[in-house]
């Protein structure tokens, strides 16, 4: 195995509005290590992204996370980012009247400035972005564009690579970005992906489909059924999934609650 | 407390006080037309919340306070009060709580157009201003309409000749500066735009201190056949100030008005616009945007009628209401019965801030022909729950965050600005007023 764990999380129940989603999560990630969750819709995959970014709308009933040894549930979404945390959405936000660069210069001097890194001018921040842009071929234009205002889907995708890029997290989330993306676009994010592996940093691959993982080799492959991971291997098991369908899982869990 | 009718007694010593100072200078025709104003107003009484129009704006504080007419302008402090709008390049009419004090020209060539104080002009020649103080506004049954005809202290008379394409603004600029008393001023402004002329004019309401005071203004713009006006109102009095403002807008055949209101300040602000597209292929756009915060109450009634065929007309307005504020927007469409082939869309989009934030919002469509398009539309939401995440998972704090989300609400509606150096101002104005305004400043 490589370094230390990174990502521990240990039991982790999650409920919103009054309905449980996350039903106990174990789960360790190490730097240097990616892991793919997969599931069908409705699993809890989501969630687990949203919750481990800090999204307020969800109850933790019991469980924790450590992240890097330290109680990341405490932190805000801010804080987390500015440690290394980043969620890429599967729904990426759009921000009219404030420019791409812009928005992403500020981001990326808030979390420089949690470092104690000196915060990046206008020049130097266009350089870096003109650089890290070219890893998942963004035209540079979409730089000066309102944040996702009018992207395609592949697009906003591309650019949450993009953002992953520019803001260097050491521990990166990948909330269905393969999703909707055809073969030319879904080739592009899985480069910048593989661009972005380093054995300092962990990246969970959320996904539904199995496609992705034909580009980007993962670890450790997660099943994630009805808020539990029920089956963890290889990623020959991606394959198994692609082949027998989530329906094979789910006949697994009943079967096995029934014996 | 009573309908108001009471508080009108008030205004009666203001009058008689004020009729002794321009009885002398001004034609007979101005003197019965002031009496006649008043007459009205004292039939009318201030209006209450009983009547429809006004349902939703209280102005009981504002009849609480006692004015004093303002009878003489205010000397200007030394300091540099036309910074703010120097690189505007515009020609400058500057009143100070009303009265005319100054002009200050823009750069290089002569005006093409005639510019002057109304009230001197009524003093030396009324002819000039006559043909557009005796018109239909005068007769309207509005007690701030009918105060302001009675008092009518001074205002900018604007007319750009025909065929003229005047490329600076014009800018009227009325300074409120406090005195002892609280002060209630009475600017009435008119722009004649005649056949084939151009021009943009900008109406500026602005304190110098925090000083009560009520303004009570009306403008008519007058534009005739083929001419093409951009006006803009902005708003910017200070938070112990009353403002209620009327703009009369009419337009010739195939005239075309770009309209922005921008209300920015004062206690409680009411504007009123009323555009009537009389000739055919009138073209008329009114938007606005106002952003209310502590106990601000700002209110826009709006009314476009459509007289003639093959009218368009376009209405944008973006609200955004913070802390106790209040906000009104009343926006009717009217379609005539020979209003054939319409084109009329209405928008209004609020964002509140806070939980105690109130917005009122109100189309109506009074569609009198059978082949016009019109629609509307009006939205009152919160900051998006999703979006202030997205922003805080990339590391920007949640002020920041919810700043920029504000901000980007709004850009839109400041897009409309089309004069770029007051669109640019108007965006310092809006930004300077948060904590991470200057932060926010280097993101757009």
């Amino acid at each position: 195995m490589n370094g230390a764990a990174l990502l521990e999380i240990r039991n982790l129940r999650v409920r919103v509005e009054g309905q449980e989603i996350l039903k106990g999560i174990t789960l360790t990630v190490r730097a240097g290590e990616v892991h793919s969750i997969m599931g069908p819709n409705g699993s809890g995959k989501s969630t687990l992204a949203q919750v481990l970014a800090g999204r307020e709308v969800y109850e933790i009933v019991e469980g924790e996370v450590l992240y890097d040894g330290e109680d990341v549930l405490r932190m805000s979404p801010e804080e987390r980012a500015r440690r290394g945390i980043f969620l890429a959405f599967q729904y990426p936000v759009e921000i009219p009247g404030v420019s791409n660069l812009y928005f992403l210069k500020a981001a990326v001097n808030a979390v420089r400035k949690s470092r104690g890194l000196p915060e990046l001018d206008a020049m130097e921040f266009l350089a870096l972005a003109r650089e890290r842009a070219k890893l998942v071929e963004l035209d540079e234009s979409l730089l000066q564009r309102a944040v996702n205002d009018g992207f395609s889907g592949g697009e906003k995708k591309r650019n949450e690579i993009f953002q992953m890029a520019l803001l260097e997290p050491r521990l990166a989330i990948l909330d269905e970005t393969d999703s909707g993306l055809d073969i030319d676009a879904l080739r592009i994010v899985a480069q910048g992906i593989n661009a972005l592996r380093h054995p300092d940093r962990a990246i969970i691959l959320i996904t539904h489909y199995q496609r992705l993982l034909n580009y980007v080799t993962p670890d450790v492959v997660h099943v994630l059924y009805d808020g539990r991971i029920v089956k963890s291997g290889g990623k020959e098991l991606a394959l198994e999934l692609e082949e027998k369908g989530y329906g094979w899982i789910a006949e697994g869990v009943i079967g096995s609650v029934r014996t | 407390m009573s309908s108001g009718r009471d508080e009108t007694m008030r205004y009666r010593a203001h009058f008689a006080v004020w009729n002794e100072i321009v009885r002398a200078r001004e034609p007979a025709w101005m003197q019965a037309q002031r009496e006649a104003a008043f007459a009205r107003f004292e039939a009318l009484g201030f209006p209450t919340t009983r009547q429809e129009e006004w349902r939703f704006t209280n102005i009981a504080p504002l009849l609480r306070a006692s004015f004093h007419l303002a009878t003489t302008p205010a000397p200007l402090p030394e300091d540099d009060w036309l910074t703010p709008y120097r690189a505007w390049g515009a020609h400058h009419l500057v009143f100070a709580n009303g009265h005319f004090v100054g002009e200050v020209p823009a750069n290089g060539h002569p005006p093409r157009f005639f510019a002057r104080g109304i009230r001197a002009l009524l003093q030396e020649a009324p002819h000039l201003v006559e043909p557009y103080l005796r018109r239909p506004v005068e007769e309207l049954p509005h007690a701030f309409i009918a105060l302001n005809a009675a008092f009518l202290t001074d205002g900018a008379f604007v007319r750009i000749p025909r065929g003229a394409v005047v490329r600076e603004p014009i800018h009227v600029l009325f300074l409120a500066l406090g005195q002892q008393e609280p002060l209630i001023v009475h600017p009435r402004n008119v722009i004649v735009a005649e056949e084939n002329s151009q021009a943009t004019i900008i109406e500026s309401y602005v304190s110098l201190d925090d000083s009560h005071h009520f303004t009570n203004a009306v403008t008519e713009l007058i534009v005739e056949e083929n001419a093409v006006v951009q006006h803009y109102k902005v708003q910017r009095e200070g938070r112990a100030a009353f403002h209620m403002a009327a703009v009369r807008i009419a337009q010739a055949r195939m005239a075309n008005v770009f309209d922005f209101s921008l209300a920015l300040g004062a206690a409680l602000a009411r504007t009123e616009i009323t555009a009537i597209l009389e000739g055919e292929g009138a073209d008329c756009t009114l938007n606005g945007f106002y952003w209310a915060r502590d106990q601000q109450l700002v209110d826009h009634h709006t009314v476009i009628e459509h007289v003639a065929p093959h009218g368009t007309s376009r209405e944008f307005y973006k609200g955004i209401l913070d802390d106790a504020a209040r906000g009104v927007f009343d926006g009717t469409i009217i379609v005539r019965p020979g209003a054939q082939k319409t084109d009329a869309r209405q928008v209004n989009k609020n964002l509140l801030l806070s939980t105690e934030a109130l917005v009122n919002t109100n189309p109506r469509l009074q569609i009198l022909a059978d082949d016009v398009k019109c629609s509307h539309g009006a939205t009152i939401g919160h900051l998006d729950e999703e979006a202030l995440f997205y922003c805080r998972s990339r590391g920007l704090d949640a002020e920041m965050a919810r700043e920029l989300l504000t901000y980007a609400f709004a850009s839109d509606i400041l897009q409309e600005i089309a004069f770029e150096p007051l669109r640019r101002r108007v965006r310092e104005w809006v930004l300077m007023e948060w904590p991470d305004g200057e932060r926010l400043t280097e993101m757009l």
